[in-house]
């Protein structure tokens, strides 16, 4: 437990520090972004990884944020923190709603329920064309701001976004180690048993999908109020598929791997500029060689193929 | 009058897809019941069917039949290939991970294809004319009849295959109980390895036929995989008469609530029939008995 806190401690230090040796150049708008998909992420992990749960439809959630942030604000010109928590309320109650019927389902059928309703999400988006903008997007989205101390410079969003992304992080990390988080991983692990020894599956799995829809509201909101504009194209099926691969990559069931895995896949289209959109490419590839050779993702796989790796040498050493 | 006329010509052009739909559902259902797999690369084998027809006629200059046969050909091996170095490495794999490794093929499979031939919708020439035939005050295409010709063919000929053959009882065998098939002498992962190569020819055979219709591009296998997914569900992954009811009547849903409705939400309508499916009757329409629900 204490070397958890240090852990944070730590995190929160490096995190605080960061974009200091930048000076305010591009690679602080990246990790604007970074920490966005890191709340995104880390709301999937705590219903795939913790729950194992899968949800294709992580970008509907994310997207009624984003437009209900944005048009509550541009067009009826709301106050920002107000239409915030309203959202993110209204998305979580959105969520727990269609949980019941959704959450029924299992595997296989349960992914293919959740991309079903984050493509009709979509869709909407598109088709709304009054309230949304349709495909040419919303503009006119406000800044946030505190007082007449306005988040308009990348500095100043990446602490805004970082800020509530080390709230959600410090939740997460409480909420995995608690009762409730334990009934996740029994769930997890079998669902009956946990059944048998008396946690209520069904509502867990309600409440921690809701709690992952209200993340991805939050983060949609700061995303709307962080670019000013929004389209649909954010809120589509590959979305969702690049938040499922973060999570792989850095680690099912991990906090910390969310965030590595937000971090390393945030930062690889801009380090592939010149194949652009040939990045989904790179995401497949990367899913199935995951999947197959590092399941529990970097943050399990690297030091377990450092341990297997280590004594080999050492024998080596010892050989000659 | 002209309502009616109308009506009937969405019934159609909404049969003739739920056709293909029905066609997709089918590839579904044929690794789903020998592996317990649902396969979401399954409408990038689609997608490819099309893709390929168009690049053998286009570059390589071959001839219709022959350039079907070759897209037709070139789509199985990339569904062996997909078994042997994505499925088969996982073994006693969670359904998680295959759902992850398969949409992980399906994204690799559609960025490949946009590498390669890049983002342009193409379209292929009508197999036999573009010259509409009038039937009851609605227009029929000559595509059309090719759409209802071969998906018969390909129904019948699946049905033929799965029961008056060894091998397709011997894969039936395996869907029924994979360890007892073992026992008497049947080779499940060769089985696994057939039921994909069956299923992505199926799959590219009905990406072919719709490609001269819809037109083709390297992302239209998403949306229609899941419709034909929705179709296998709707006849309840079975890979008979269930399934082919379900994909003409989604098709026929989709054009009337298209054309009389909105063109826009054409999609929406579609998945919200899947959704209803599965929150109601996830062991599909047609079906008594259980499924995987808790």
């Amino acid at each position: 437990m204490k070397s958890d806190k240090i852990k944070f401690f730590i995190f929160c230090l490096v995190v605080l520090l960061a974009p200091l040796p930048l000076s305010g150049s591009y690679l602080t708008n990246v990790l604007v972004f970074v920490g966005v998909n890191s709340m995104l992420a880390l709301g999937l992990n705590l219903l795939l990884g913790f729950a194992g749960q899968i949800s294709l439809g992580q970008a509907a959630f994310f997207g009624l944020g984003a437009y209900g942030s944005g048009v509550l604000t541009s067009t009826y010109a709301f106050n920002p923190w107000l239409a915030m928590v309203a959202v993110a309320l209204a998305v979580a109650a959105f969520a727990f709603a269609i949980g019941f019927p959704v959450l029924r389902l299992k595997g296989h059928y349960l992914a293919m329920a959740t991309l079903g309703v984050g493509v009709i999400a979509n869709i909407a988006f598109n088709e709304t064309v009054d309230l949304t903008g349709g495909p040419s997007g919303l503009s006119g989205i406000p800044n946030l701001a505190i007082g007449s101390f306005t988040f308009d410079t990348d500095l100043k969003n990446y602490y805004l976004v970082w800020g509530f992304a080390l709230v959600m992080i410090l939740l997460a990390l409480n909420l995995v180690n608690s009762r409730f988080g334990r009934g996740l991983r029994a769930i997890h692990d079998s669902e009956v048993a946990a059944r048998v020894m008396g946690v209520n599956a069904r509502l867990m799995k309600v409440q921690v999908f809701t709690l992952s829809a209200f993340i991805s509201a939050i983060a949609g909101s700061l995303y709307c109020h962080v670019m000013t504009f929004i389209s649909p194209t954010s809120f589509s099926y590959h979305t969702s598929v690049e938040l499922l691969t973060m999570i792989v990559i850095g680690g099912l069931g991990s906090v910390y791997g969310s965030i590595l895995g937000a971090l390393l896949l945030t930062m690889l289209p801009e380090i592939l500029r010149t194949f652009q959109d040939y990045d989904i490419i790179v995401y497949g590839s990367l899913l199935i060689v995951m999947t197959i050779y590092m399941p529990g993702g970097l943050v399990k796989g690297v030091p377990a193929l450092f341990r297997r790796l280590t004594p080999k040498k050492a024998k080596e050493g010892a050989n000659a | 009058m002209e309502l009616l006329n109308q009506v009937t010509q969405f019934v159609i052009s909404g049969l003739a897809t739920g056709a293909i739909y029905a066609l997709i559902g089918l590839s579904f259902a044929i690794i789903f019941n020998s592996t317990g797999i649902i396969n979401f690369a399954q409408g990038e084998f689609v997608m490819l069917g099309g893709v390929l027809t168009i690049f053998c006629i286009n570059a390589l200059q071959l001839p219709l039949l022959a350039a079907i046969c070759a897209a037709v050909a070139g789509t199985t091996v990339i569904g062996l290939l997909f078994e042997r170095l994505a499925i088969r490495p996982l073994k006693n794999a969670t359904p998680l991970a295959l759902i992850i490794i398969t949409i992980g093929a399906s994204i690799l499979i559609r960025g490949v294809v946009m590498l390669l031939w890049g983002k342009d919708t193409q379209a292929l020439p009508a197999f036999s004319g573009n010259d509409p035939i009038s039937i009851a005050g609605a227009t029929l295409l000559p595509q059309h009849l090719w759409i209802f010709g071969v998906t018969i063919l390909v129904i019948v000929g699946c049905r033929l295959f799965f029961h008056h053959t060894i091998s397709g009882k011997a894969m039936r065998a395996c869907s029924f109980n994979p360890r007892a098939a073992n026992l008497v002498g049947v080779s499940v992962g060769r089985m696994v390895l057939f039921s994909f190569v069956i299923s992505a020819a199926v799959g590219s055979l009905a990406g072919v036929i719709i490609a001269p219709l819809t037109m083709t591009a390297y992302d239209v296998g998403v949306m229609l995989g899941l419709k034909g997914f929705c179709a296998a569900i709707m006849g309840g992954m079975g890979s008979g008469l269930g399934t082919v009811l379900g994909g003409l009547i989604l098709g026929t849903l989709e054009s009337l609530g298209a054309g009389l409705i909105s063109s826009g939400y054409k999609d929406a309508i579609a998945f919200f029939i899947l959704l209803l499916i599965l929150f109601i009757r996830p062991q599909g329409l047609f079906k008594k008995g259980e499924t995987e629900r808790v």
